[in-house]
Protein backbone atom coordinates (compact mmCIF):
# COMPACT_ATOMS: atom_id res chain seq x y z
CA UNK A 1 0.00 0.00 0.00
CA UNK A 2 1.41 3.20 -1.24
CA UNK A 3 0.79 6.62 0.65
CA UNK A 4 3.16 8.56 -0.51
CA UNK A 5 1.18 10.53 -3.17
CA UNK A 6 -1.55 10.66 -0.86
CA UNK A 7 0.39 12.00 2.12
CA UNK A 8 2.10 14.40 -0.30
CA UNK A 9 -1.16 15.71 -1.30
CA UNK A 10 -2.55 16.21 2.21
CA UNK A 11 0.66 17.85 3.30
CA UNK A 12 1.02 19.95 0.55
CA UNK A 13 -3.11 21.24 1.25
CA UNK A 14 -2.35 21.24 4.87
CA UNK A 15 0.96 23.67 4.29
CA UNK A 16 -1.26 25.77 1.72
CA UNK A 17 -3.83 26.41 4.59
CA UNK A 18 -1.34 27.52 7.52
CA UNK A 19 0.03 30.02 4.94
CA UNK A 20 -2.24 31.26 3.21
CA UNK A 21 -4.05 32.26 6.87
CA UNK A 22 -0.80 33.70 8.32
CA UNK A 23 -0.35 36.11 5.10
CA UNK A 24 -3.93 36.31 5.18
CA UNK A 25 -3.97 38.19 9.12
CA UNK A 26 -0.64 40.19 7.95
CA UNK A 27 -2.47 41.45 5.25
CA UNK A 28 -5.10 42.43 7.55
CA UNK A 29 -3.53 44.72 9.51
CA UNK A 30 -1.20 46.03 7.08
CA UNK A 31 -4.64 47.80 5.66
CA UNK A 32 -5.81 48.55 9.07
CA UNK A 33 -2.20 49.98 9.80
CA UNK A 34 -2.19 52.20 6.70
CA UNK A 35 -5.94 53.56 7.08
CA UNK A 36 -5.31 54.84 10.28
CA UNK A 37 -2.06 56.46 9.32
CA UNK A 38 -1.33 57.19 5.36
CA UNK A 39 1.92 58.32 5.54
CA UNK A 40 3.13 55.33 6.44
CA UNK A 41 2.11 53.52 3.80
CA UNK A 42 5.94 53.38 2.04
CA UNK A 43 7.58 51.59 5.37
CA UNK A 44 4.24 49.88 5.77
CA UNK A 45 4.27 47.90 2.69
CA UNK A 46 8.04 47.01 3.03
CA UNK A 47 7.68 45.45 6.47
CA UNK A 48 4.47 43.22 4.80
CA UNK A 49 6.27 42.31 2.07
CA UNK A 50 9.42 41.28 3.91
CA UNK A 51 7.16 39.13 6.39
CA UNK A 52 4.97 37.73 3.85
CA UNK A 53 8.06 36.45 2.28
CA UNK A 54 9.70 34.96 5.43
CA UNK A 55 6.17 33.64 6.30
CA UNK A 56 5.90 31.79 2.53
CA UNK A 57 9.39 30.64 3.14
CA UNK A 58 7.75 28.21 6.22
CA UNK A 59 5.67 26.94 3.94
CA UNK A 60 7.85 26.17 0.94
CA UNK A 61 10.13 24.30 3.60
CA UNK A 62 6.83 22.00 3.47
CA UNK A 63 6.69 22.04 -0.10
CA UNK A 64 9.54 20.95 -0.69
CA UNK A 65 9.66 17.56 1.48
CA UNK A 66 6.63 16.77 -0.14
CA UNK A 67 7.71 17.23 -3.11
CA UNK A 68 10.38 14.70 -2.24
CA UNK A 69 7.58 12.30 -0.85
CA UNK A 70 5.63 12.10 -4.22
CA UNK A 71 9.12 12.22 -6.11
CA UNK A 72 10.00 8.81 -3.76
CA UNK B 1 -9.80 20.55 -40.84
CA UNK B 2 -9.67 17.28 -42.47
CA UNK B 3 -9.85 14.35 -41.32
CA UNK B 4 -5.89 13.31 -41.55
CA UNK B 5 -5.43 16.76 -39.97
CA UNK B 6 -7.12 15.48 -36.91
CA UNK B 7 -5.15 11.92 -36.73
CA UNK B 8 -1.99 13.86 -36.79
CA UNK B 9 -2.51 16.34 -33.87
CA UNK B 10 -4.26 13.46 -32.06
CA UNK B 11 -1.31 11.86 -32.93
CA UNK B 12 1.15 14.07 -31.37
CA UNK B 13 -0.65 15.12 -28.32
CA UNK B 14 -0.55 11.01 -27.73
CA UNK B 15 3.04 10.61 -28.20
CA UNK B 16 3.46 13.67 -26.31
CA UNK B 17 1.38 12.29 -23.20
CA UNK B 18 3.92 9.07 -23.12
CA UNK B 19 6.71 11.89 -22.49
CA UNK B 20 4.54 14.35 -19.89
CA UNK B 21 4.42 13.44 -16.47
CA UNK B 22 6.73 14.06 -13.28
CA UNK B 23 9.82 12.76 -15.66
CA UNK B 24 9.05 15.72 -18.12
CA UNK B 25 8.81 18.33 -14.92
CA UNK B 26 11.77 16.99 -13.49
CA UNK B 27 13.86 17.00 -16.68
CA UNK B 28 13.91 20.87 -16.97
CA UNK B 29 13.91 21.54 -13.13
CA UNK B 30 17.50 19.65 -12.64
CA UNK B 31 20.91 19.92 -13.55
CA UNK B 32 21.51 18.22 -16.80
CA UNK B 33 24.90 17.41 -19.13
CA UNK B 34 23.19 18.92 -22.19
CA UNK B 35 22.70 22.74 -23.32
CA UNK B 36 19.65 23.24 -25.24
CA UNK B 37 18.60 25.80 -27.45
CA UNK B 38 14.79 25.02 -28.40
CA UNK B 39 14.53 24.89 -31.80
CA UNK B 40 17.52 23.95 -33.04
CA UNK B 41 18.61 20.94 -31.25
CA UNK B 42 21.33 20.29 -27.74
CA UNK B 43 24.50 21.01 -27.45
CA UNK B 44 26.36 18.30 -25.33
CA UNK B 45 28.15 19.21 -22.33
CA UNK B 46 32.08 17.55 -21.24
CA UNK B 47 32.14 15.09 -18.74
CA UNK B 48 34.50 16.00 -16.79
CA UNK B 49 36.48 14.10 -13.63
CA UNK B 50 38.92 15.70 -10.95
CA UNK B 51 40.49 12.97 -9.22
CA UNK B 52 37.41 10.96 -8.97
CA UNK B 53 35.36 14.03 -8.62
CA UNK B 54 32.33 14.36 -10.85
CA UNK B 55 33.19 18.19 -12.06
CA UNK B 56 31.87 18.03 -15.55
CA UNK B 57 30.54 21.10 -17.31
CA UNK B 58 26.78 20.87 -16.67
CA UNK B 59 24.02 23.42 -17.77
CA UNK B 60 24.01 25.30 -14.46
CA UNK B 61 28.03 25.65 -14.70
CA UNK B 62 27.39 27.25 -17.96
CA UNK B 63 25.04 29.16 -16.32
CA UNK B 64 27.08 30.36 -13.64
CA UNK B 65 29.65 31.81 -15.78
CA UNK B 66 27.13 33.81 -18.09
CA UNK B 67 25.81 35.40 -15.00
CA UNK B 68 29.34 35.99 -13.65
CA UNK B 69 30.39 37.50 -17.15
CA UNK B 70 26.89 39.37 -17.35
CA UNK B 71 27.62 40.86 -13.79
CA UNK B 72 31.60 41.83 -14.46
CA UNK B 73 30.43 43.41 -18.05
CA UNK B 74 27.31 45.02 -16.02
CA UNK B 75 29.83 47.02 -13.66
CA UNK B 76 32.53 47.66 -15.61
CA UNK B 77 30.11 49.85 -17.49
CA UNK B 78 28.71 51.44 -14.84
CA UNK B 79 32.53 52.31 -13.29
CA UNK B 80 33.53 53.67 -15.96
CA UNK B 81 30.76 56.04 -16.50
CA UNK B 82 31.84 57.62 -13.54
CA UNK B 83 34.97 58.45 -14.85
CA UNK B 84 33.50 61.05 -16.99
CA UNK B 85 31.42 62.86 -14.99
CA UNK B 86 30.36 62.38 -11.71
CA UNK B 87 26.20 62.49 -12.88
CA UNK B 88 25.77 59.22 -14.37
CA UNK B 89 23.29 59.07 -17.20
CA UNK B 90 21.79 55.75 -18.73
CA UNK B 91 22.78 52.20 -17.77
CA UNK B 92 24.88 53.42 -14.91
CA UNK B 93 22.13 55.12 -13.24
CA UNK B 94 19.47 52.40 -13.00
CA UNK B 95 22.54 50.73 -11.58
CA UNK B 96 23.17 53.72 -9.28
CA UNK B 97 19.20 53.21 -8.45
CA UNK B 98 19.64 50.09 -6.85
CA UNK B 99 23.08 50.40 -5.29
CA UNK B 100 21.95 53.61 -3.62
CA UNK B 101 18.85 51.26 -2.38
CA UNK B 102 21.16 48.37 -1.02
CA UNK B 103 23.19 51.00 1.03
CA UNK B 104 20.47 53.24 2.27
CA UNK B 105 17.23 50.40 2.95
CA UNK B 106 19.65 47.57 3.58
CA UNK B 107 22.99 48.24 4.72
CA UNK B 108 22.70 50.77 7.10
CA UNK B 109 19.59 50.16 8.93
CA UNK B 110 20.84 46.60 9.71
CA UNK B 111 24.28 47.00 10.39
CA UNK B 112 24.91 50.86 11.20
CA UNK B 113 28.39 52.19 12.22
CA UNK B 114 30.66 50.19 10.02
CA UNK B 115 29.06 48.70 7.26
CA UNK B 116 31.03 49.62 4.38
CA UNK B 117 33.25 46.65 5.02
CA UNK B 118 30.32 44.38 4.49
CA UNK B 119 29.14 46.63 1.47
CA UNK B 120 30.71 44.66 -1.37
CA UNK B 121 29.72 41.14 -0.10
CA UNK B 122 25.82 42.52 0.32
CA UNK B 123 26.11 43.95 -3.19
CA UNK B 124 27.37 41.17 -4.80
CA UNK B 125 24.70 38.47 -3.05
CA UNK B 126 22.43 40.96 -4.13
CA UNK B 127 22.93 41.44 -7.65
CA UNK B 128 24.22 37.94 -8.26
CA UNK B 129 20.63 36.54 -6.99
CA UNK B 130 18.79 39.38 -8.95
CA UNK B 131 20.44 38.32 -12.57
CA UNK B 132 20.53 34.63 -12.04
CA UNK B 133 16.75 35.10 -11.20
CA UNK B 134 15.98 36.91 -13.87
CA UNK B 135 18.16 34.67 -16.55
CA UNK B 136 16.00 31.52 -15.77
CA UNK B 137 12.89 33.43 -17.03
CA UNK B 138 13.98 34.16 -20.07
CA UNK B 139 13.49 30.85 -23.02
CA UNK B 140 16.50 29.00 -23.01
CA UNK B 141 17.63 29.85 -19.26
CA UNK B 142 18.35 27.96 -16.53
CA UNK B 143 17.53 29.42 -13.04
CA UNK B 144 20.69 28.28 -11.13
CA UNK B 145 19.17 29.82 -7.94
CA UNK B 146 16.98 26.60 -8.28
CA UNK B 147 19.98 24.67 -7.27
CA UNK B 148 19.98 23.92 -3.69
CA UNK B 149 24.21 23.33 -4.32
CA UNK B 150 24.54 26.92 -5.37
CA UNK B 151 21.94 28.37 -2.33
CA UNK B 152 23.93 26.40 -0.14
CA UNK B 153 26.75 27.87 -1.32
CA UNK B 154 25.44 31.85 -1.35
CA UNK B 155 24.71 30.62 2.46
CA UNK B 156 27.88 29.71 3.17
CA UNK B 157 29.40 32.56 2.38
CA UNK B 158 26.90 34.44 4.39
CA UNK B 159 27.93 32.35 7.16
CA UNK B 160 31.81 33.06 6.61
CA UNK B 161 31.08 37.09 6.35
CA UNK B 162 28.73 37.04 9.66
CA UNK B 163 31.13 35.05 11.96
CA UNK B 164 34.24 36.67 10.35
CA UNK B 165 32.48 40.08 11.23
CA UNK B 166 31.07 39.38 14.79
CA UNK B 167 34.30 37.48 15.69
CA UNK B 168 36.92 40.51 14.23
CA UNK B 169 34.70 43.27 15.99
CA UNK B 170 34.25 41.56 19.07
CA UNK B 171 36.77 39.08 19.35
CA UNK B 172 36.27 35.31 19.23
CA UNK B 173 36.04 34.39 22.66
CA UNK B 174 33.79 37.69 23.01
CA UNK B 175 31.69 36.94 20.17
CA UNK B 176 30.50 33.43 21.81
CA UNK B 177 30.05 35.41 25.05
CA UNK B 178 28.01 38.01 23.69
CA UNK B 179 25.74 35.46 22.44
CA UNK B 180 24.06 35.01 25.50
CA UNK B 181 21.26 37.39 26.43
CA UNK B 182 22.13 39.38 29.39
CA UNK B 183 19.91 39.35 32.32
CA UNK B 184 19.51 35.18 32.34
CA UNK B 185 19.14 33.23 35.46
CA UNK B 186 22.40 31.28 35.77
CA UNK B 187 20.36 27.32 35.19
CA UNK B 188 19.33 28.70 31.99
CA UNK B 189 22.54 29.45 30.65
CA UNK B 190 23.79 26.10 29.22
CA UNK B 191 20.39 25.68 27.44
CA UNK B 192 20.70 29.39 25.61
CA UNK B 193 24.03 28.67 24.85
CA UNK B 194 23.23 25.34 22.93
CA UNK B 195 20.03 27.21 21.42
CA UNK B 196 22.01 30.17 20.39
CA UNK B 197 24.78 27.60 18.98
CA UNK B 198 22.20 25.68 16.86
CA UNK B 199 20.19 28.83 15.82
CA UNK B 200 24.05 30.31 14.42
CA UNK B 201 23.61 27.23 11.70
CA UNK B 202 19.85 27.17 11.05
CA UNK B 203 20.00 30.88 10.01
CA UNK B 204 21.80 30.64 6.87
CA UNK B 205 19.93 26.86 6.32
CA UNK B 206 16.89 28.84 6.14
CA UNK B 207 18.60 31.57 3.97
CA UNK B 208 19.89 28.84 1.51
CA UNK B 209 16.13 26.69 1.64
CA UNK B 210 14.24 29.31 1.08
CA UNK B 211 15.81 30.74 -1.71
CA UNK B 212 15.59 27.05 -3.68
CA UNK B 213 12.25 26.50 -2.92
CA UNK B 214 10.68 29.69 -4.15
CA UNK B 215 12.35 29.65 -6.99
CA UNK B 216 11.99 25.44 -7.86
CA UNK B 217 7.86 25.91 -6.35
CA UNK B 218 7.55 28.89 -9.39
CA UNK B 219 9.31 26.71 -12.04
CA UNK B 220 7.28 23.82 -11.30
CA UNK B 221 3.79 25.46 -11.05
CA UNK B 222 5.06 27.10 -14.68
CA UNK B 223 5.55 23.70 -16.19
CA UNK B 224 2.56 22.10 -14.77
CA UNK B 225 0.37 24.47 -16.10
CA UNK B 226 1.92 23.84 -19.43
CA UNK B 227 1.92 20.63 -19.23
CA UNK B 228 -1.84 20.54 -18.72
CA UNK B 229 -2.03 20.62 -22.34
CA UNK B 230 -0.65 17.73 -23.23
CA UNK B 231 -2.18 16.21 -20.41
CA UNK B 232 -5.18 16.57 -21.00
CA UNK B 233 -4.76 15.69 -24.86
CA UNK B 234 -6.85 18.79 -26.31
CA UNK B 235 -5.60 21.81 -27.67
CA UNK B 236 -8.82 23.57 -26.61
CA UNK B 237 -7.14 24.13 -22.82
CA UNK B 238 -4.36 26.16 -24.35
CA UNK B 239 -5.96 29.46 -23.69
CA UNK B 240 -6.74 28.75 -19.90
CA UNK B 241 -3.43 27.05 -19.57
CA UNK B 242 -0.96 29.91 -21.59
CA UNK B 243 -3.29 32.86 -19.74
CA UNK B 244 -2.73 31.05 -15.97
CA UNK B 245 0.84 30.54 -16.86
CA UNK B 246 1.28 34.03 -17.79
CA UNK B 247 -0.08 35.27 -15.05
CA UNK B 248 2.22 32.91 -12.24
CA UNK B 249 5.26 34.10 -14.81
CA UNK B 250 4.63 37.63 -13.49
CA UNK B 251 4.32 36.63 -10.25
CA UNK B 252 7.64 34.56 -11.10
CA UNK B 253 9.40 38.11 -11.67
CA UNK B 254 8.31 39.79 -8.39
CA UNK B 255 9.69 37.11 -6.69
CA UNK B 256 13.05 36.72 -8.29
CA UNK B 257 12.90 40.41 -7.14
CA UNK B 258 11.58 39.60 -3.46
CA UNK B 259 13.71 36.91 -2.96
CA UNK B 260 16.98 39.13 -3.89
CA UNK B 261 16.07 41.51 -1.26
CA UNK B 262 14.79 39.18 1.56
CA UNK B 263 18.34 37.07 1.16
CA UNK B 264 20.45 40.40 1.11
CA UNK B 265 18.15 42.04 3.61
CA UNK B 266 18.36 38.63 6.10
CA UNK B 267 22.05 38.30 5.52
CA UNK B 268 22.61 42.47 6.66
CA UNK B 269 20.21 41.89 9.67
CA UNK B 270 22.35 38.70 11.10
CA UNK B 271 26.20 40.87 10.35
CA UNK B 272 24.25 43.69 11.79
CA UNK B 273 23.25 41.26 14.60
CA UNK B 274 26.57 39.49 14.93
CA UNK B 275 28.63 42.86 15.17
CA UNK B 276 26.85 44.83 17.12
CA UNK B 277 25.85 42.61 20.11
CA UNK B 278 24.67 44.85 22.47
CA UNK B 279 21.37 45.50 21.01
Amino acid sequence: MDFAFLAAGIGAGLTVIGGAFGIGKLAASAMDASGRQPEALGDIRTSMIIAAALIEGISLFALVICILLALK
Amino acid sequence: MDISTAKTIQDTLHQAKEGVGSDWIMHHILDSHELEIAPFGSIHLPHLSLFGLDVSITKNVVFLWIVAILLIVAFKIAANAYKKSLVPHGFANFMEVLIVFVRDDIAIPSIGKGYEKFLPYLLTVFFFILFSNFIGLIPNGTTITSNLAVTSTLAVFSFIVIQAGGMIKNGVFGYFKGLLPSGVPAWLLPVMLIVELLGLFTKPFALAVRLFANMTAGHIVIFSLIGLIFFMQTYFVAPVSVAFALFIYLLEILVALIQAYIFTMLSALFIGMAVHQEH
